[in-house]
């Protein structure tokens, strides 16, 4: 690590918890359902930072850039944001997305006021108060990432003491309740570590950007995993490894805002795990889905196949890979695409299933006969299950078993066979109730 | 008792006594004001006059001793949790603030997961449970605090044979143990069979008690008003049954 300067080492030590305490945090906050309570508090911190360098200022001209003093004001001006909104709510007409509009405009409005009258004082213009609206993790020196780092550990012990409390309420409130936990106490201690985040979060991130690291590293936890412990500390690593990379990449790149790579850093992360996370990812979910489709469009066919060469062979003990069929023929057995059929015998013969001979003709391979015998016995088998069992009229059979043969495990198959025996006509590979035929004209 | 909504009541005057050791169904119409006489009871929605008292004293000192069974919609599923963790909720109030949870009160859950015959089910995750089975676990979780008096949302609402069977001997099995069930119950045809208490409830308590001498047809008229089609229905299940109606 001796490439990096002191400074850059500071910065991402501080970032770095921050980005952890925020991941943590904002589980939490994601699971009850107020993601947006962040952005409401960040934004309503402005007029906040503006009020207590004004008041600084005015008490003790020149230390208007104090900035736990700053901080503090930012809080207090976060939590009236909230409390107004909650204000709001409790009209009848407003809905909670409304009063939370509203209050963020509001008091952002107000503070960017504040923000050009200071601009506009002799002291204003170094003051860099704008730093708060984008970050600047740059300018954070030791001591006030000491200060960081602190209040960053004391958010993840309170949580880790109240995780059974907050996990509780954020499933089921009302069970909570009936339970005697406080629930608004619970709540207004969520809330009271959401405000620390965010004013924690605005040096560096930014107050427009720093809703990213409540909401984004949570979100892409609950791709990798169905329990919420799991998911606490995964969305702490995911934060935590954001905000690392981040900060490397805006040192390494001159006049590159530190806040906007931890944001991208953290969508980037976002979208892996959206796409590849182990629960939910999309490519499992499209992967999964494309090989059913497979597995049951071959089955399809093989069955299609099956009962083309059936009738053409001269005895039931006759070798099926003997028999052929063209593509018109299984066209017109089924009412599917050519389009369909040429790419079904296409995905067959890459399998070894199947194989195309010099006359264009189509056979079964020895792999395919056994699979096609599988999927028709199968298939029959269901076929007279609901036939003797579920009352379903015949003609309606083969609709329904087409769905259903998929699902059967081998076991099921076994036991249907024994089921049946008494009732098929022969016992080894029961006669389909109706013609192939007739199944396709259905 | 009497609930208010805006200043208007949704529940009024309610006056009933849930005898002990008793299985009671609390029928009513949509919008009978159901639900709401649970949350009322369990200080849920505030009440604009009256008293609940549990074996003789304030909810407030009781909690332990009832158990609450809200309706299944009425959480996300999507939750990340596992039925066990669901269940362990049950024990949360026993464990109190800031106690992590125990090894036992694990096992405990497990077990009672194993009452509603979802043992093998304790590891997954709640949005891969059937409705029936989330109703179970919620079952489970009530069950699994030991309470005296349960108050059940729709235990049986648009779940499985299986689930209602399992859910109806369990209740049964609270009652032969001498504990009392208050449940709110949609399905008129099987009032008779799983229930022994009745509480006819339409914003006002229509009648109440045993279900042999309150649930009648004069009385459901009473309850239901015009919804003479539905009652008809159940006249006609009471006459097969063998039972005057």
């Amino acid at each position: 690590m001796n490439w990096l300067d002191y400074n850059t080492r500071v910065v991402l030590a501080g970032t770095v918890l921050l980005g952890v305490s925020s991941g943590v945090v904002g589980t939490y906050m994601l699971l009850r359902k107020r993601a947006l309570v962040g952005d409401v508090a960040s934004h309503a911190a402005l007029p906040g930072i503006g009020l207590a360098y004004l008041i600084m200022e005015q008490s003790h001209p020149g230390t208007g850039k104090w900035l736990p003093g700053l901080l503090l004001g930012a809080a207090l001006s976060a939590s009236a944001g909230l409390l107004v909104s909650h204000g709001l709510r409790q009209i009848r007409r407003i809905k909670e997305d409304a009063a939370l509009g509203i209050t963020l405009s509001l008091f952002f409005g107000v503070g960017v006021a504040l923000l050009t009258l200071i601009q506009a004082l002799p002291t204003g213009q170094s003051a860099g108060l704008n730093d708060f609206i984008f970050g600047k993790a740059a300018s954070m020196v030791a001591s006030d990432v000491v200060g960081l780092a602190i209040t960053a550990c004391v958010v993840i012990v309170v949580c880790a003491v109240v995780h059974k409390e907050l996990a509780l309420i954020c499933f089921d409130a009302e069970y909570a309740a009936a339970g005697g936990w406080s629930v608004g106490g619970v709540d207004l201690l969520l809330t009271a570590l959401v405000i620390v985040v965010t004013v924690l979060g605005m040096q560096s991130v930014g107050l427009l950007l720093v809703v990213a690291l409540l909401v984004l590293p949570p979100t892409s936890a609950r791709f990798w995993t169905d329990r919420l412990g799991t998911m606490v500390w995964t969305s702490a690593l995911l934060g935590g490894v954001a905000s690392a990379a981040g900060v490397l990449l805006s040192a390494g790149v001159p006049k590159l805002a530190a806040g906007a790579t931890i944001v991208l850093m953290g969508t980037a992360g976002f979208a892996v795990s959206v796409l590849f996370g182990r629960r939910r990812g999309l490519y499992w979910h499209w992967r999964a889905e494309s090989e059913t489709r497979q597995r049951v469009g071959l089955d399809d066919l093989l069955r299609a196949v099956y009962e083309v060469i059936e009738p053409k062979l001269s005895s039931a003990a006759a070798d099926l890979t003997a028999g052929s069929v063209s593509l018109p023929e299984l066209v017109s057995s089924r009412r599917w695409s050519t389009f369909r059929v040429r790419g079904l015998l296409q995905l067959a013969q890459s399998r070894g299933l199947m194989r195309r001979d010099a006359q264009d003709r189509f056979h079964l391979t020895a792999t395919g006969r056994r699979e096609a015998q599988r999927a028709v016995r199968n298939h029959r088998l269901w076929e007279l299950y609901l036939i003797h069992y579920a009352a379903v009229a015949p003609t309606h059979v083969d609709r329904s078993a087409d769905a259903i043969e998929h699902v059967l495990q081998p076991e099921i198959v076994d036991e249907l066979e024994e089921l049946l025996r008494d009732s098929s006509r022969t016992p080894a590979m029961p006669q389909s109730p109706h013609s192939a035929r007739e199944a396709g004209g259905m | 008792m009497t609930v208010a909504y805006h200043r208007r009541p949704v529940l009024w005057n309610i006056d009933y006594d849930a005898p002990a050791a008793r299985l009671v169904a609390i029928v009513g119409p949509n919008g009978a004001g159901k639900s709401t006489l649970i949350k009322a009871v369990l200080n849920l929605i505030p009440r604009a006059s009256g008293e609940v008292r549990f074996f003789g004293e304030p909810y407030r000192q009781m909690r332990q001793r009832v158990a609450y069974v809200p309706q299944r919609t009425s959480v996300d599923w999507d939750f990340p949790v596992t039925a066990q963790d669901v269940v362990v909720m049950g024990l949360y109030g026993r464990l109190g603030w800031f106690r992590p949870v125990t090894r036992s009160a694990r096992r405990a859950a497990l077990e009672s997961l194993e009452r509603v015959g979802l043992a093998d089910f304790a590891h997954r995750q709640i949005s891969q449970l059937s409705g029936g089975q989330q109703q179970r676990v919620f079952l489970a979780r009530a069950l699994v605090q030991q309470a005296d008096l349960y108050l059940m949302d729709e235990p049986l609402a648009g779940v499985d044979a299986a689930t209602e069977r399992t859910i109806v001997n369990l209740l049964q099995d609270l009652r032969q143990r001498g504990k009392t069930a208050l449940v709110v119950h949609h399905d008129l045809q099987t009032v008779t069979e799983y229930f022994d208490e009745v509480l006819l409830l339409n914003t006002r308590v229509i009648a109440a008690g045993p279900v042999e001498a309150i649930f009648t047809v004069e009385n459901l008229k009473r309850t239901y008003g015009g919804k003479l089609a539905l009652l008809d229905q159940v006249g006609h299940q009471m006459t097969l049954t063998g039972r005057s109606p």
